[in-house]
């Protein structure tokens, strides 16, 4: 970076970007991309690329997650914290003096009329964000059975009245996936301990007194992870019992990681890929 | 104490809020009724208004609750709320983890988060047009039907797709609030 003031070059072109971006996210990071990779060129495309994928697997919103990252990245702490100020503040600024007239404003029945027609407005932006969002979502069945559970718990909560925070459906699935994750992992450990011990035996011949004990831990390891593979179908009223069994086989779901690497780097590709048709 | 009340609120959706301003919406929606802040009329106005105004959503909602409920220090903190988790996320991942996103447990939360999120979108779009065409749901009794909003709806879905299948165009969530609104004048004017 070769300006003569790195900061204010952030703070203004952070301004910029939460000034005129409109409809969220991707609209502000099409912009960014422009502004820091194409014009300015202070970082990559890969690392925007990486920027985008980090985005989307943290909560909170794109285009914040995208200006403390974008921010770091140039200019460390101080970058990160100006980056987001700056795409922060022309919002606030905006909606804090909109809020002050809305309520005059919405007095007028003209006004009134014209929002009862946007209120309807926001029912259909939800519902073709969503479509959208189903159209990119995978296609599996465990994500197929979380998204039909979801969609009729919510459906339910709101007819009945039920006290139920959605944030325990985001809870909920976080942890499902995770045992998805735990389960696919550890029956990628028990394959590959079924192909040492044949390759063990085959090399051992006859002499059956020595691999007894590789062969106990190798029956033991498929034996842990079929309750495991069970796992997968829990209820969610179980969920909890089996996130601490997951939890207590993650060290062991790294050593898997490590050992495959033809694995690994293909699993991560996939979620690559994944991202890129949703960034589009 | 609405000052703490609103923070911590916001703090509460910034960590738990995947999927853009619709995912967004889904928990704000049901934080803010359950708080009795306001009605869900205002907060379908209000978003409406973040849909149309530039800068994040998120942080233009939490702003608009925060000024309702307690001023510039309640937009102040609301909107504090919302980025303090991002931003603090974010730095702990770009300054510490920098391949901890790719290949790690993290991505298995995620298989599971995603369809949560598109579920809990389609769920809440679903209620809202329940909410528009049907004024008293969920009170059977005294039914009404509000034929005037399944017009606006049935129009604004229409032009959208033709929109999108025939002219190749995806419509602005401007354009289509831009649509109702003048549909809402003509149509709710007689």
């Amino acid at each position: 970076m070769q300006t003569k003031h790195p900061y204010l070059t952030i703070f203004f072109t952070f301004l910029k970007i939460g000034l005129f971006t409109f409809g969220g996210g991707y609209a502000m990071i099409s912009l960014i991309e422009r502004e820091f990779v194409s014009v300015k060129k202070w970082i990559s495309s890969e690392e925007m690329m990486d920027m985008i994928a980090i985005s989307e697997s943290t909560p909170g919103p794109l285009a914040i997650n995208s200006a403390t990252y974008v921010g770091y990245r140039l200019k460390g702490f101080w970058g990160a914290l100006l980056a987001t100020l700056a795409v922060t503040i022309p919002s606030f600024v905006i909606i804090f003096v909109i809020s002050l007239f809305l309520d005059q404003f919405l007095a007028l029945t003209v006004v009134a009329n014209a929002f009862k027609g946007i209120q309807v407005a926001v029912a259909v932006l939800i519902l073709t964000a969503g479509l959208n969002m189903l159209r990119q979502m995978k296609k599996d069945a465990l994500s197929i059975a979380i998204f039909v559970a979801t969609f009729v718990v919510m459906i339910l909560i709101d007819a009945l009245a039920w006290n139920f925070s959605v944030i325990w459906l985001i809870l909920i699935g976080g942890v499902l996936g995770l045992c998805f994750y735990g389960v696919s992992a550890l029956r990628a450990k028990a394959r590959a301990k079924g192909q040492v011990r044949e390759e063990l035996s085959e090399a051992v011949g006859e002499n059956t007194a020595c691999p007894a004990a590789v062969l106990a831990s190798a029956a033991e390891a498929q034996g842990r992870a079929k309750p495991e593979a069970e796992a997968r179908d829990v209820s969610e009223s179980e969920v909890e019992t089996s996130e601490t069994a997951e939890s207590a086989q993650s060290g062991e779901q790294v050593k898997v990681i490590h050992r495959q690497p033809a694995e690994a780097p293909a699993r991560s590709d996939e979620f690559a890929k994944d991202e890129k048709e949703r960034g589009e | 104490m609405i000052y703490l009340k609103l923070f911590l609120t916001f703090l509460k959706i910034g960590v738990v809020s995947f999927g853009g301003g619709a995912g967004m919406f889904a928990i704000i929606e049901d934080e803010v009724l359950t708080h009795g802040w306001m009605s869900a009329d205002m907060l379908l106005n209000f978003f409406a208004v973040s849909e149309s105004t530039p800068g994040p959503i998120a942080v233009n909602i939490a702003t608009f609750v925060g000024a309702s409920q307690g001023g510039i220090l309640g937009a102040f903190l609301a909107t504090l709320g919302v980025i303090l988790p991002s931003f603090l996320i974010i730095l702990l991942i770009a300054a510490v983890f920098k391949n901890f996103m790719k290949n790690s447990a993290v991505q298995g939360a995620l298989i599971g988060i995603r369809p949560v999120i598109v579920g809990m979108i389609l769920a809440v779009a679903v209620t809202l047009f329940v909410g528009v065409a049907l004024p008293s749901y969920p009170a059977f009794e005294t039914m009404e039907i509000d034929y005037r909003a399944i017009t606006i709806a049935c129009g604004l879905l229409g032009t959208y797709f033709f929109a999108k299948h025939v002219c190749k165009r995806t419509l602005s969530p401007i354009m289509i609030i831009l649509i109702a609104a003048v549909l809402g004048m003509v149509l709710y004017a007689f």
